[in-house]
Protein backbone atom coordinates (compact mmCIF):
# COMPACT_ATOMS: atom_id res chain seq x y z
CA UNK A 1 0.00 0.00 0.00
CA UNK A 2 2.91 2.28 0.65
CA UNK A 3 4.96 1.65 -1.92
CA UNK A 4 1.64 1.88 -4.29
CA UNK A 5 1.55 5.59 -3.02
CA UNK A 6 4.63 5.73 -3.34
CA UNK A 7 4.77 5.05 -6.94
CA UNK A 8 1.71 6.65 -7.69
CA UNK A 9 3.68 9.83 -6.17
CA UNK A 10 6.36 9.82 -8.62
CA UNK A 11 4.20 8.90 -11.23
CA UNK A 12 2.21 11.88 -10.43
CA UNK A 13 4.78 14.29 -10.09
CA UNK A 14 6.06 13.33 -13.29
CA UNK A 15 3.08 13.07 -15.03
CA UNK A 16 2.51 16.51 -13.94
CA UNK A 17 5.42 17.94 -15.66
CA UNK A 18 4.10 16.48 -18.90
CA UNK A 19 0.70 17.76 -18.57
CA UNK A 20 1.99 21.14 -17.65
CA UNK A 21 3.64 21.28 -20.80
CA UNK A 22 1.85 20.17 -22.75
CA UNK A 23 -1.07 22.24 -21.64
CA UNK A 24 1.38 25.26 -22.88
CA UNK A 25 1.32 24.16 -26.57
CA UNK A 26 -2.31 23.15 -26.43
CA UNK A 27 -3.24 26.37 -24.56
CA UNK A 28 -1.28 27.89 -27.50
CA UNK A 29 -2.75 26.16 -29.91
CA UNK A 30 -6.12 26.92 -28.56
CA UNK A 31 -7.14 23.57 -28.11
CA UNK A 32 -7.14 22.86 -24.20
CA UNK A 33 -10.03 21.83 -23.85
CA UNK A 34 -9.56 19.08 -26.55
CA UNK A 35 -8.24 16.59 -23.81
CA UNK A 36 -11.31 15.74 -22.59
CA UNK A 37 -12.85 15.04 -25.57
CA UNK A 38 -9.85 13.15 -27.28
CA UNK A 39 -10.09 10.63 -24.42
CA UNK A 40 -12.93 9.47 -25.43
CA UNK A 41 -11.94 8.19 -28.83
CA UNK A 42 -10.20 5.35 -26.65
CA UNK A 43 -13.69 4.07 -26.06
CA UNK A 44 -14.47 1.81 -28.76
CA UNK A 45 -11.19 -0.08 -28.32
CA UNK A 46 -12.49 -0.64 -24.83
CA UNK A 47 -15.45 -1.95 -26.09
CA UNK A 48 -13.93 -3.89 -28.35
CA UNK A 49 -11.10 -5.05 -25.76
CA UNK A 50 -13.97 -6.66 -23.66
CA UNK A 51 -15.55 -7.99 -25.92
CA UNK A 52 -12.59 -10.09 -27.60
CA UNK A 53 -11.35 -10.10 -23.73
CA UNK A 54 -7.83 -8.03 -24.63
CA UNK A 55 -6.17 -5.72 -21.99
CA UNK A 56 -8.43 -2.82 -22.30
CA UNK A 57 -5.49 -0.22 -22.03
CA UNK A 58 -4.27 -1.34 -25.59
CA UNK A 59 -7.52 -1.62 -27.08
CA UNK A 60 -8.38 1.76 -25.22
CA UNK A 61 -4.61 3.09 -26.70
CA UNK A 62 -5.01 1.24 -30.02
CA UNK A 63 -8.15 3.08 -31.14
CA UNK A 64 -6.92 6.56 -29.00
CA UNK A 65 -4.13 6.81 -31.85
CA UNK A 66 -5.85 5.53 -34.94
CA UNK A 67 -8.47 8.65 -33.82
CA UNK A 68 -5.85 10.45 -33.30
CA UNK A 69 -4.23 10.29 -36.71
CA UNK A 70 -7.87 10.69 -38.14
CA UNK A 71 -7.93 13.84 -36.52
CA UNK A 72 -4.94 14.88 -38.36
CA UNK A 73 -5.70 13.33 -41.76
CA UNK A 74 -8.83 15.11 -41.91
CA UNK A 75 -7.54 18.80 -40.35
CA UNK A 76 -5.16 18.16 -43.62
CA UNK A 77 -7.19 17.32 -45.79
CA UNK A 78 -10.13 19.36 -45.00
CA UNK A 79 -8.89 22.58 -43.62
CA UNK A 80 -10.96 22.05 -40.82
CA UNK A 81 -9.15 23.60 -37.09
CA UNK A 82 -8.41 20.62 -34.71
CA UNK A 83 -11.19 21.69 -33.01
CA UNK A 84 -13.88 21.00 -35.31
CA UNK A 85 -11.75 17.94 -36.73
CA UNK A 86 -11.68 16.39 -32.98
CA UNK A 87 -14.99 17.01 -32.41
CA UNK A 88 -16.01 14.90 -35.37
CA UNK A 89 -14.16 11.85 -34.69
CA UNK A 90 -15.10 12.24 -31.40
CA UNK A 91 -18.87 12.08 -31.97
CA UNK A 92 -18.12 9.03 -34.56
CA UNK A 93 -15.76 7.30 -31.67
CA UNK A 94 -18.35 7.81 -28.94
CA UNK A 95 -21.18 6.40 -31.29
CA UNK A 96 -19.41 3.32 -32.53
CA UNK A 97 -18.05 2.89 -28.81
CA UNK A 98 -21.59 2.69 -27.44
CA UNK A 99 -22.30 0.52 -30.23
CA UNK A 100 -19.69 -1.92 -29.08
CA UNK A 101 -19.86 -1.79 -25.30
CA UNK A 102 -20.63 -4.85 -23.90
CA UNK A 103 -20.50 -3.62 -20.11
CA UNK A 104 -21.77 -1.06 -18.10
CA UNK A 105 -18.63 -0.66 -16.37
CA UNK A 106 -16.62 0.95 -19.11
CA UNK A 107 -16.50 4.68 -18.26
CA UNK A 108 -14.81 3.31 -14.63
CA UNK A 109 -12.40 1.43 -17.36
CA UNK A 110 -12.15 4.43 -19.22
CA UNK A 111 -11.97 7.01 -16.03
CA UNK A 112 -9.78 5.18 -14.35
CA UNK A 113 -8.65 5.68 -11.08
CA UNK A 114 -5.74 7.37 -8.49
CA UNK A 115 -5.78 4.33 -6.63
CA UNK A 116 -4.47 1.16 -8.21
CA UNK A 117 -0.85 0.84 -9.89
CA UNK A 118 0.98 -2.57 -11.02
CA UNK A 119 4.76 -2.20 -11.48
CA UNK A 120 4.39 -2.90 -15.29
CA UNK A 121 1.45 -0.13 -15.36
CA UNK A 122 4.21 2.48 -13.38
CA UNK A 123 6.64 1.38 -15.18
CA UNK A 124 5.31 2.00 -18.81
CA UNK A 125 3.47 5.01 -17.64
CA UNK A 126 6.76 6.75 -16.34
CA UNK A 127 8.33 5.62 -19.80
CA UNK A 128 5.30 7.72 -21.57
CA UNK A 129 5.29 10.26 -19.47
CA UNK A 130 9.26 10.78 -19.35
CA UNK A 131 8.89 10.43 -23.76
CA UNK A 132 6.33 13.05 -23.69
CA UNK A 133 8.66 15.82 -21.64
CA UNK A 134 11.78 15.12 -23.63
CA UNK A 135 9.58 15.15 -26.58
CA UNK A 136 8.32 18.58 -26.36
CA UNK A 137 11.68 19.94 -25.17
CA UNK A 138 12.60 18.98 -28.23
CA UNK A 139 10.42 20.13 -30.66
CA UNK A 140 9.34 23.36 -28.49
CA UNK A 141 11.09 25.98 -31.02
CA UNK A 142 9.44 24.44 -33.87
CA UNK A 143 5.86 24.50 -32.20
CA UNK A 144 6.76 28.06 -31.45
CA UNK A 145 7.38 28.63 -34.80
CA UNK A 146 4.10 27.27 -36.19
CA UNK A 147 2.52 28.72 -33.56
CA UNK A 148 3.40 31.81 -34.43
CA UNK A 149 3.37 31.63 -38.27
CA UNK A 150 2.70 28.28 -40.31
CA UNK A 151 4.37 29.77 -43.11
CA UNK A 152 7.02 31.16 -41.41
CA UNK A 153 7.53 28.27 -39.93
CA UNK A 154 7.61 26.60 -42.80
CA UNK A 155 10.14 28.73 -44.52
CA UNK A 156 12.31 28.02 -41.94
CA UNK A 157 12.22 24.32 -42.91
CA UNK A 158 10.13 22.93 -40.18
CA UNK A 159 7.68 20.16 -41.64
CA UNK A 160 4.50 21.71 -40.33
CA UNK A 161 1.90 18.28 -41.33
CA UNK A 162 4.07 15.86 -39.28
CA UNK A 163 4.59 18.64 -36.41
CA UNK A 164 0.86 18.42 -35.97
CA UNK A 165 0.72 14.69 -35.93
CA UNK A 166 3.81 14.54 -33.57
CA UNK A 167 1.87 16.97 -31.16
CA UNK A 168 -1.22 15.31 -31.22
CA UNK A 169 -0.04 12.17 -30.67
CA UNK A 170 2.01 13.81 -27.62
CA UNK A 171 -0.91 15.14 -26.71
CA UNK A 172 -3.16 11.52 -26.94
CA UNK A 173 -0.48 9.92 -25.32
CA UNK A 174 -0.34 12.37 -22.40
CA UNK A 175 -3.95 12.19 -21.76
CA UNK A 176 -3.86 8.28 -21.99
CA UNK A 177 -1.57 8.14 -19.18
CA UNK A 178 -3.57 10.61 -16.89
CA UNK A 179 -7.22 9.31 -17.56
CA UNK A 180 -5.66 5.48 -17.09
CA UNK A 181 -3.60 6.60 -14.23
CA UNK A 182 -4.79 9.87 -12.56
CA UNK A 183 -8.36 9.84 -13.02
CA UNK A 184 -10.05 12.13 -15.84
CA UNK A 185 -10.89 14.51 -13.54
CA UNK A 186 -6.96 14.98 -12.66
CA UNK A 187 -5.56 14.80 -16.16
CA UNK A 188 -7.53 17.15 -17.60
CA UNK A 189 -6.58 19.69 -14.25
CA UNK A 190 -3.62 19.33 -14.81
CA UNK A 191 -3.49 20.11 -18.82
CA UNK A 192 -5.87 22.65 -18.25
CA UNK A 193 -4.71 25.02 -14.79
CA UNK A 194 -1.51 25.18 -14.96
CA UNK A 195 -0.82 26.55 -18.42
CA UNK A 196 -4.09 28.78 -17.45
CA UNK A 197 -2.22 30.29 -14.49
CA UNK A 198 1.03 30.48 -16.09
CA UNK A 199 -0.39 32.52 -19.26
CA UNK A 200 -1.77 35.17 -16.69
CA UNK A 201 1.89 35.44 -15.36
CA UNK A 202 4.17 36.11 -18.23
CA UNK A 203 4.54 36.82 -21.97
CA UNK A 204 7.49 34.91 -22.33
CA UNK A 205 7.89 31.69 -23.60
CA UNK A 206 10.63 29.96 -21.34
CA UNK A 207 9.21 31.50 -18.60
CA UNK A 208 5.55 30.49 -19.54
CA UNK A 209 6.66 26.71 -19.87
CA UNK A 210 9.07 26.76 -16.58
CA UNK A 211 5.56 28.78 -14.37
CA UNK A 212 3.09 26.31 -15.64
CA UNK A 213 5.81 22.83 -14.90
CA UNK A 214 6.04 24.55 -11.41
CA UNK A 215 2.16 24.83 -11.00
CA UNK A 216 1.50 21.44 -11.92
CA UNK A 217 4.28 19.99 -9.45
CA UNK A 218 3.23 22.51 -6.80
CA UNK A 219 -0.26 21.08 -6.68
CA UNK A 220 0.53 17.62 -7.08
CA UNK A 221 3.01 17.25 -4.79
CA UNK A 222 1.22 19.73 -1.73
CA UNK A 223 -2.19 17.93 -2.93
CA UNK A 224 -1.00 14.63 -2.74
CA UNK A 225 0.69 15.73 1.19
CA UNK A 226 -2.78 17.82 2.09
CA UNK A 227 -4.91 14.23 1.14
CA UNK A 228 -2.46 11.95 2.71
CA UNK A 229 -1.94 14.30 6.41
CA UNK A 230 -4.84 16.27 6.30
CA UNK A 231 -8.24 15.45 4.22
CA UNK A 232 -7.59 11.38 3.70
CA UNK A 233 -10.31 11.13 0.65
CA UNK A 234 -9.94 7.65 -0.99
CA UNK A 235 -7.94 9.70 -3.91
CA UNK A 236 -6.07 12.75 -3.96
CA UNK A 237 -7.36 13.53 -6.99
CA UNK A 238 -10.20 16.18 -5.96
CA UNK A 239 -7.59 17.95 -4.02
CA UNK A 240 -4.61 18.06 -6.51
CA UNK A 241 -7.59 19.62 -8.86
CA UNK A 242 -8.61 22.35 -6.46
CA UNK A 243 -5.59 23.67 -5.54
CA UNK A 244 -4.52 23.91 -9.13
CA UNK A 245 -7.81 26.01 -9.25
CA UNK A 246 -6.27 28.34 -6.45
CA UNK A 247 -3.43 28.35 -7.65
CA UNK A 248 -5.15 30.15 -10.59
CA UNK A 249 -7.21 32.41 -8.72
CA UNK A 250 -4.02 33.69 -7.09
CA UNK A 251 -2.26 34.40 -10.37
CA UNK A 252 -5.35 36.34 -11.30
CA UNK A 253 -4.88 38.04 -8.24
CA UNK A 254 -1.15 38.58 -8.97
CA UNK A 255 -2.06 39.99 -12.78
CA UNK A 256 -4.44 42.30 -11.35
CA UNK A 257 -1.29 44.05 -9.37
CA UNK B 1 29.47 30.52 -60.52
CA UNK B 2 26.76 31.33 -62.66
CA UNK B 3 24.81 35.26 -61.95
CA UNK B 4 21.48 33.30 -62.43
CA UNK B 5 19.65 33.13 -58.86
CA UNK B 6 16.64 31.68 -59.69
CA UNK B 7 15.32 30.47 -62.91
CA UNK B 8 10.96 29.83 -63.22
CA UNK B 9 9.93 28.01 -66.17
CA UNK B 10 6.31 27.13 -66.99
CA UNK B 11 4.89 27.60 -63.65
CA UNK B 12 1.23 27.17 -62.75
CA UNK B 13 -0.27 27.71 -59.36
CA UNK B 14 -4.08 27.05 -58.96
CA UNK B 15 -6.58 26.65 -56.26
CA UNK B 16 -9.56 24.18 -56.76
CA UNK B 17 -10.57 25.13 -60.78
CA UNK B 18 -8.65 28.79 -60.55
CA UNK B 19 -5.77 29.17 -61.37
CA UNK B 20 -3.82 32.09 -60.36
CA UNK B 21 -0.48 31.97 -62.14
CA UNK B 22 -0.78 30.63 -65.89
CA UNK B 23 2.61 29.70 -67.85
CA UNK B 24 5.08 31.85 -65.50
CA UNK B 25 8.93 31.88 -66.88
CA UNK B 26 11.63 34.32 -65.75
CA UNK B 27 15.00 34.74 -64.21
CA UNK B 28 15.85 36.35 -61.44
CA UNK B 29 19.83 37.43 -61.50
CA UNK B 30 22.35 37.69 -58.08
CA UNK B 31 22.16 41.33 -56.97
CA UNK B 32 18.11 42.20 -58.67
CA UNK B 33 16.01 43.86 -56.90
CA UNK B 34 12.92 42.26 -58.76
CA UNK B 35 9.61 44.21 -58.33
CA UNK B 36 6.61 41.95 -58.32
CA UNK B 37 3.53 44.28 -59.47
CA UNK B 38 0.07 43.87 -60.44
CA UNK B 39 -3.41 44.27 -59.30
CA UNK B 40 -5.35 42.57 -56.24
CA UNK B 41 -5.56 38.98 -56.80
CA UNK B 42 -3.10 38.66 -59.47
CA UNK B 43 -1.45 36.19 -57.83
CA UNK B 44 1.73 38.40 -56.20
CA UNK B 45 1.95 36.37 -52.49
CA UNK B 46 0.96 33.00 -54.66
CA UNK B 47 4.43 33.69 -56.42
CA UNK B 48 6.38 34.10 -53.42
CA UNK B 49 4.83 31.63 -51.55
CA UNK B 50 5.39 29.15 -54.80
CA UNK B 51 9.08 29.97 -54.59
CA UNK B 52 9.70 29.58 -51.12
CA UNK B 53 7.94 25.92 -51.90
CA UNK B 54 4.86 26.73 -49.19
CA UNK B 55 2.29 25.66 -51.57
CA UNK B 56 1.63 23.32 -54.89
CA UNK B 57 2.85 24.19 -57.91
CA UNK B 58 3.27 22.84 -61.45
CA UNK B 59 6.17 23.42 -63.34
CA UNK B 60 9.99 24.39 -62.57
CA UNK B 61 11.14 27.21 -60.02
CA UNK B 62 15.32 26.42 -59.45
CA UNK B 63 17.10 28.07 -57.33
CA UNK B 64 20.96 28.48 -57.34
CA UNK B 65 22.46 25.69 -54.97
CA UNK B 66 24.01 28.81 -52.05
CA UNK B 67 20.43 30.58 -52.34
CA UNK B 68 19.40 31.23 -48.69
CA UNK B 69 16.31 32.83 -48.13
CA UNK B 70 14.70 34.91 -45.93
CA UNK B 71 11.12 35.65 -46.00
CA UNK B 72 9.30 38.33 -44.94
CA UNK B 73 5.22 38.03 -44.99
CA UNK B 74 2.55 40.69 -46.24
CA UNK B 75 0.71 40.08 -42.89
CA UNK B 76 1.31 37.57 -40.08
CA UNK B 77 -2.38 36.18 -38.40
CA UNK B 78 -0.82 35.26 -35.39
CA UNK B 79 -2.77 35.54 -32.22
CA UNK B 80 -1.84 38.75 -30.77
CA UNK B 81 -2.40 37.18 -26.89
CA UNK B 82 0.23 34.41 -27.39
CA UNK B 83 3.03 34.56 -24.50
CA UNK B 84 6.09 35.42 -26.76
CA UNK B 85 8.48 37.85 -27.21
CA UNK B 86 10.29 39.23 -30.36
CA UNK B 87 13.09 37.36 -28.52
CA UNK B 88 11.05 34.01 -28.00
CA UNK B 89 10.92 33.99 -31.87
CA UNK B 90 14.19 34.51 -33.13
CA UNK B 91 15.30 32.71 -30.63
CA UNK B 92 13.39 29.67 -31.64
CA UNK B 93 14.62 30.59 -35.59
CA UNK B 94 18.31 30.44 -34.22
CA UNK B 95 17.94 27.41 -32.25
CA UNK B 96 16.31 25.21 -34.88
CA UNK B 97 18.72 26.40 -37.70
CA UNK B 98 21.47 25.92 -34.96
CA UNK B 99 22.81 29.46 -36.28
CA UNK B 100 26.13 30.46 -34.03
CA UNK B 101 25.52 32.18 -30.72
CA UNK B 102 25.88 35.56 -32.09
CA UNK B 103 24.04 35.75 -34.89
CA UNK B 104 21.19 37.25 -32.80
CA UNK B 105 23.11 39.64 -31.58
CA UNK B 106 24.22 40.80 -34.99
CA UNK B 107 20.82 40.72 -36.44
CA UNK B 108 20.05 42.90 -33.38
CA UNK B 109 22.78 45.23 -34.07
CA UNK B 110 21.77 45.71 -37.75
CA UNK B 111 18.19 46.37 -37.13
CA UNK B 112 18.42 48.10 -34.03
CA UNK B 113 16.02 45.69 -31.94
CA UNK B 114 17.29 46.96 -28.51
CA UNK B 115 16.92 44.52 -25.28
CA UNK B 116 13.99 46.19 -24.37
CA UNK B 117 11.91 45.80 -27.89
CA UNK B 118 13.21 41.82 -27.99
CA UNK B 119 11.52 41.56 -24.55
CA UNK B 120 8.10 42.96 -25.13
CA UNK B 121 5.66 40.44 -26.06
CA UNK B 122 4.52 40.61 -29.56
CA UNK B 123 0.97 41.61 -28.92
CA UNK B 124 2.27 44.86 -27.26
CA UNK B 125 4.95 45.64 -30.43
CA UNK B 126 3.74 48.49 -32.90
CA UNK B 127 3.44 47.83 -36.60
CA UNK B 128 6.69 49.56 -37.31
CA UNK B 129 8.42 47.36 -34.62
CA UNK B 130 6.61 44.15 -35.72
CA UNK B 131 7.42 44.84 -39.27
CA UNK B 132 11.11 45.09 -37.43
CA UNK B 133 11.11 42.28 -35.96
CA UNK B 134 9.88 39.90 -39.04
CA UNK B 135 12.61 42.04 -41.00
CA UNK B 136 15.02 40.73 -38.20
CA UNK B 137 13.57 36.97 -38.12
CA UNK B 138 14.11 37.09 -42.54
CA UNK B 139 17.63 37.79 -41.51
CA UNK B 140 18.44 35.73 -39.01
CA UNK B 141 20.81 32.95 -40.65
CA UNK B 142 22.17 35.45 -43.08
CA UNK B 143 19.88 34.62 -46.14
CA UNK B 144 21.09 35.99 -49.49
CA UNK B 145 18.11 36.47 -51.09
CA UNK B 146 15.19 38.48 -49.12
CA UNK B 147 11.12 38.03 -50.90
CA UNK B 148 9.25 40.89 -49.74
CA UNK B 149 5.66 40.82 -49.51
CA UNK B 150 4.66 44.17 -48.99
CA UNK B 151 6.71 45.37 -46.77
CA UNK B 152 5.29 48.57 -45.63
CA UNK B 153 1.57 47.87 -45.50
CA UNK B 154 1.01 48.77 -42.29
CA UNK B 155 3.03 51.04 -41.57
CA UNK B 156 3.16 55.09 -41.21
CA UNK B 157 5.25 57.27 -43.35
CA UNK B 158 8.06 57.73 -41.38
CA UNK B 159 8.33 53.68 -40.65
CA UNK B 160 7.95 52.76 -44.06
CA UNK B 161 11.10 55.23 -45.30
CA UNK B 162 13.35 53.57 -42.66
CA UNK B 163 11.96 50.00 -44.04
CA UNK B 164 12.89 51.30 -47.44
CA UNK B 165 16.17 52.82 -46.13
CA UNK B 166 17.32 49.26 -44.95
CA UNK B 167 16.23 47.60 -48.26
CA UNK B 168 18.59 50.07 -50.11
CA UNK B 169 21.18 49.06 -47.98
CA UNK B 170 20.54 45.13 -48.24
CA UNK B 171 20.86 45.44 -51.64
CA UNK B 172 23.42 48.00 -52.37
CA UNK B 173 25.96 46.98 -49.40
CA UNK B 174 25.24 43.71 -48.95
CA UNK B 175 24.97 42.22 -52.59
CA UNK B 176 21.33 41.07 -51.28
CA UNK B 177 18.97 39.84 -54.18
CA UNK B 178 15.65 41.51 -53.44
CA UNK B 179 12.42 40.46 -54.28
CA UNK B 180 9.56 43.05 -53.78
CA UNK B 181 5.63 42.56 -54.00
CA UNK B 182 4.99 46.21 -53.92
CA UNK B 183 1.64 48.17 -54.78
CA UNK B 184 3.79 51.07 -54.48
CA UNK B 185 5.18 52.60 -57.95
CA UNK B 186 7.70 54.85 -56.23
CA UNK B 187 8.88 52.29 -54.39
CA UNK B 188 9.57 50.26 -57.14
CA UNK B 189 11.03 53.50 -59.61
CA UNK B 190 13.52 53.83 -56.21
CA UNK B 191 14.58 50.25 -55.45
CA UNK B 192 13.96 48.20 -58.47
CA UNK B 193 16.12 47.39 -61.33
CA UNK B 194 13.51 44.87 -63.11
CA UNK B 195 9.98 44.83 -62.81
CA UNK B 196 7.41 41.86 -63.08
CA UNK B 197 3.72 42.64 -64.21
CA UNK B 198 1.69 39.66 -63.55
CA UNK B 199 -2.15 40.53 -64.42
CA UNK B 200 -4.99 37.79 -65.44
CA UNK B 201 -2.56 35.80 -67.33
CA UNK B 202 -0.40 38.78 -68.68
CA UNK B 203 3.03 39.12 -67.77
CA UNK B 204 6.03 41.46 -68.81
CA UNK B 205 9.58 42.04 -67.62
CA UNK B 206 11.88 44.49 -67.68
CA UNK B 207 13.90 47.22 -65.96
CA UNK B 208 10.90 49.97 -64.75
CA UNK B 209 11.42 52.67 -67.35
CA UNK B 210 10.81 50.23 -69.94
CA UNK B 211 8.10 48.74 -68.51
CA UNK B 212 6.25 50.85 -66.54
CA UNK B 213 4.79 53.08 -69.43
CA UNK B 214 1.58 54.68 -69.12
CA UNK B 215 -0.01 52.03 -71.22
CA UNK B 216 1.57 48.99 -70.12
CA UNK B 217 0.35 50.62 -66.71
CA UNK B 218 -3.24 51.15 -67.81
CA UNK B 219 -3.17 47.47 -69.16
CA UNK B 220 -1.89 46.43 -65.51
CA UNK B 221 -4.24 48.59 -63.45
CA UNK B 222 -7.30 48.11 -65.86
CA UNK B 223 -8.81 51.66 -64.47
CA UNK B 224 -5.77 53.71 -64.21
CA UNK B 225 -8.37 56.94 -63.90
CA UNK B 226 -7.03 57.45 -60.82
CA UNK B 227 -3.57 57.86 -61.54
CA UNK B 228 -3.96 60.15 -64.48
CA UNK B 229 -6.14 62.64 -62.02
CA UNK B 230 -3.09 63.16 -59.84
CA UNK B 231 -1.21 63.99 -62.68
CA UNK B 232 -2.57 66.42 -63.84
CA UNK B 233 -4.29 68.52 -61.10
CA UNK B 234 -0.71 68.97 -59.69
CA UNK B 235 0.93 68.91 -63.65
CA UNK B 236 4.07 67.49 -62.71
CA UNK B 237 5.70 64.78 -64.56
CA UNK B 238 3.99 61.22 -64.07
CA UNK B 239 7.26 60.19 -62.86
CA UNK B 240 8.18 62.30 -60.18
CA UNK B 241 4.77 62.61 -59.11
CA UNK B 242 4.43 59.18 -58.38
CA UNK B 243 8.07 59.20 -56.99
CA UNK B 244 6.81 61.89 -54.20
CA UNK B 245 3.34 61.24 -54.00
CA UNK B 246 4.00 57.35 -53.35
CA UNK B 247 0.25 56.38 -55.19
CA UNK B 248 -0.79 53.34 -54.25
CA UNK B 249 -3.23 51.08 -56.04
Amino acid sequence: MVRDQGLLFVLALFFSLAAGLVGCIALMRRMLLAGDVISHLALPGLGLAFTFKVNPVLGGAATLFLGTFLVWQLQRKTDLATEAAIGVIFAAALAVGAAVTPSEDLAESLFGQLQKLSLPGFILGLAAVIFVIFSIFLLKDQLALSIFSTDLAAATGVHIARLDLYFLLLFSLTVLVGVRFMGALLASALIIMPSATARQLTNKLSHFLLLAVIASLLSVAAGFLLNAFVFKFSTAGPTIAILSAVLFSLSLLARAK
Amino acid sequence: MTKRLLSVTNLNVSFGNREIIHDLSFEVQQGDCLAIIGPNGAGKTVLLQALLNLIPYRGEIRWRQDARLGYVPQKVAADRQLPLSAKDLLTAKARYLKLPSNELQYVSGELGLTHELLNTSIGALSGGQFQKVLIGFALLGRPNVLLFDEPTASLDELTEERVYELLQSLQKDKGMTILLVSHDLSVVYRNANMVLCLSGGKTCMGPPKEVLTPAMLEELYASPSHYYQHVHEHGHEPDARIARERQKW
